[in-house]
């Protein structure tokens, strides 16, 4: 079997098993990245053309302009239900990155938008489209992760996951979060977008020299250097680099434990 | 190409973490960043460079200098691609080895040739040859801090290949090597202490592992669910063994009534004629009664429905207490049972017969499993798919076993 589609029937296996553990209380997060909109695509084939769970976007509102449109885009081109999730009180009382620490502006924006749409919809599991090779905490993940109530990662003690036995018991109130890509590689996510032919952010290509390889909140992502203008020259590019995908981000370089401490609190 | 897995075991302490952050930083495979990271988290901790800290990314794992869950990162070598998995090595952690063991194709056990082979060592011997690893490279390390014995290192390989006699296996090399100088490591130390070694190093080695051929067997999809389509019912799931055809007659167990494959649907397409092993896939059968997930689509020669079957199981929870109602998962079915314990061991004092009521963490056991439901299942060396289960107490993953 060829690589990628070995991978990929990996990823509509474990998107299925959710399905049909959770049925009606699964939803699936969205950045509008590369790598969510990979399981969007996974998603879809998972169900012969159709996204049978509503499609979250947790918007901090500091998202960069080109995402907001392609969201719009994509949805209308593809037929699929956005829920636009935000944490509204925070951002009145004006919260952003400017405003004290990372941690706490991805805690507030992301994690508890996303704790406050949980609570509303009652939703028992969330695809997620993170990714082992990110990051070394991202490297421990299970494809079905326990959350408790308060959203925390008990990850000192996680459960067996092994020949495709997934845990899905669920004590009250709690979720789990499930990574369907979670062992795709960056290099992996841009030959099977160049396979599939997946519409994508152009922010991902080169202009004047430039490009993001990682996008999410403008304050928070550095573009790279680069002249990889095409996929083709982003897979040519990844090949050869030292740079890790993340480099560019500064909620993990605000403290070594920045990254732990965000996924304990249910960081995505 | 897929990369290759592979996972690291050993005792706790023995250098697993180590060998994995000296591999990776010897070949240049580490990206700036998380070398970077690697140095600040070390400094921090008052050491020199850590090398466990690149895999060990927990606080609380670099504090207490452990390795508390598993761990995956990729690697390249000049031959191949790979996917190195970092087990921990406590007991107390057996299940993050088993879940990292269950992904590998081949596996190291590290040996620490002061300390000689210790119970974990034993225990991770036998837990991968119990889940089907067939190719195990023993890497005698910390040679550095025996002054390069050479008497010492021939003592410890003694000592491995009896342990791996007691399962009738064979290490696929045992090598000489230092974790922290990285002797041995990624290229062989032709001088210093180690020179009277002439094999290959643990690069070399790994390298020259085999991937296990995908073999010819019967056909298995286990049904996973079962969706509305315009063209009638499909039953999603993936070829857990053997290949298929549109056009092909099967057998629908546990009730084994015939039926004909109509269409292999893959999204966009309808009918993509064929699936193989691994393939996640939708099938159209022309069949009496739509079936339903946990049944099992089978070719020839069938596989076996049975309510009572032998098994050798794997305990990696608290307590089970004989008679005490399990689930058993195997493939997609999950059915209600008991475990009657017949024998109950230690995998890492294999002489020691224990208490047959009970069993603990970290121990195997003989056992027959009675099931309210008819399972359907294979013998582990002819469809390992259906032949290995989980067993679940009161919803949480507690043992793992294979059918005798």
């Amino acid at each position: 079997m060829d690589y990628l589609d070995a991978l990929e029937s990996k990823s509509i296996c474990v998107i299925r098993e959710a399905y049909q553990k959770f049925k009606g209380r699964t939803g699936m997060l969205w950045s509008v990245g590369k790598d969510s909109t990979t399981l969007l695509c996974l998603v879809r084939k998972a169900f012969f053309g159709k996204i049978p769970f509503p499609v979250i976007h947790i918007d901090t509102g500091y998202k960069f302009p080109e995402m907001y449109e392609f969201r719009d885009r994509l949805a209308k081109e593809w037929g699929f239900e956005v829920i636009v999730a935000r944490n509204e009180e925070q951002l009145a009382c004006g919260m952003g990155p400017d405003k004290g620490a990372k941690l706490d502006c991805c805690t507030e924006l992301k994690t508890n938008a996303l704790k406050q749409l949980i609570d509303r919809e009652g939703f028992q599991a969330i695809l997620l489209g993170i990714r082992r090779d990110e990051h070394g905490i991202r490297a421990k993940e299970r494809y079905f992760s326990p959350r408790d109530s308060q959203f925390q990662w008990d990850y000192e003690n996680q459960p067996a996951e092994l020949w495709d036995q997934y845990n899905s018991f669920l004590n009250d109130s709690e979720h789990y979060r499930v990574h369907p890509i979670l062992h795709f590689t960056e290099l992996d996510i841009w030959r099977y977008i160049r396979r599939e032919q997946l519409p994508l952010v152009d922010l991902y290509l080169s202009r004047q020299g430039h490009r993001y390889r990682s996008i999410g909140c403008v304050p928070c992502c550095s573009p790279v250097h680069s002249p990889a203008a095409s996929i083709d020259e982003i897979i040519k590019e990844l090949q050869l680099t030292t740079e890790s995908e993340r480099a560019g981000r500064a909620q993990d370089k605000e403290n070594l434990y920045t990254m732990q401490k965000l996924r304990s609190l249910g960081y995505m | 190409m897929r990369p290759f897995p592979i996972v690291i075991t050993g005792h706790v302490d023995h250098g697993k973490s180590t060998l994995i952050g000296r591999l990776l930083y010897d070949t240049g495979a580490l990206q700036a960043d998380r070398l970077a990271e690697m140095r600040q988290s070390s400094h921090d901790a008052g050491k020199a460079s850590e090398f466990a800290f690149v895999l060990d990314a927990f606080e609380e794992e670099r504090q207490r200098g452990i390795t508390i869950d598993t761990s995956q990162i990729y690697f390249t070598s000049s031959q191949r691609n790979y996917v190195i998995i970092d087990a921990p090595g406590h007991r107390e952690f057996i299940r993050n080895m088993l879940t990292g063991a269950s992904y590998a194709d081949a596996a190291v056990l590290m040996v620490d040739a002061v300390e000689g082979i210790c119970p974990q060592t034993r225990r991770h011997a036998k837990l991968l040859a119990m889940v089907g690893i067939k190719e195990i490279c023993v890497l005698i390390n910390k040679l550095d801090q025996t002054g390069y014995d050479r008497e010492r290192y021939l003592e410890v390989a003694d000592q491995v290949r009896d342990l791996f006699a007691e399962f009738s296996g064979t290490p696929f090399a045992i090598i000489p090597i230092s974790a922290l100088t990285g002797e041995n490591v990624a290229s062989r130390a032709l001088e210093g202490g180690l020179s009277w070694y002439f094999g290959p190093c643990f690069l070399e080695v790994l390298d020259a592992i085999d991937t296990p051929p995908i073999e010819e067997r019967p056909f298995r999809f286990a049904v996973q669910d079962v969706y509305p389509h315009e063209e009638g019912a499909v039953l999603v799931g993936k070829v857990d063994s053997g290949r298929l055809s549109t056009g092909d007659w099967v057998a629908v167990w546990p009730e084994g009534c015939r039926a004909r494959v109509r269409g292999i649907a893959r999204y966009p397409a309808l009918d993509v004629g064929a699936a193989s092993y691994g393939d996640a896939v939708g099938l159209f059968l022309d069949v009496d009664r739509v079936p339903q997930r946990g049944e099992i689509v089978a070719g020839e020669p069938a596989p076996r429905s049975v309510s009572d079957f032998g098994a050798t199981i794997f305990w990696f929870a608290d307590s089970y207490v004989s008679g005490r109602r399990v689930v058993v998962r195997c493939a997609t079915q999950a059915v209600a049972g008991v475990i009657e314990l017949l024998k109950v061991y230690d995998p890492a004092a294999p002489d020691d017969e224990l208490d047959p009521e009970s069993l603990n963490i970290g121990e195997m056991a003989r056992c027959r499993i009675r099931t309210e439901a008819p399972l359907v299942i294979d013998s582990f060396a002819v469809v390992p798919e259906l032949g290995r289960f989980v067993i679940e107490c009161d919803g949480v993953p507690a043992g793992a076993g294979i059918v005798a």
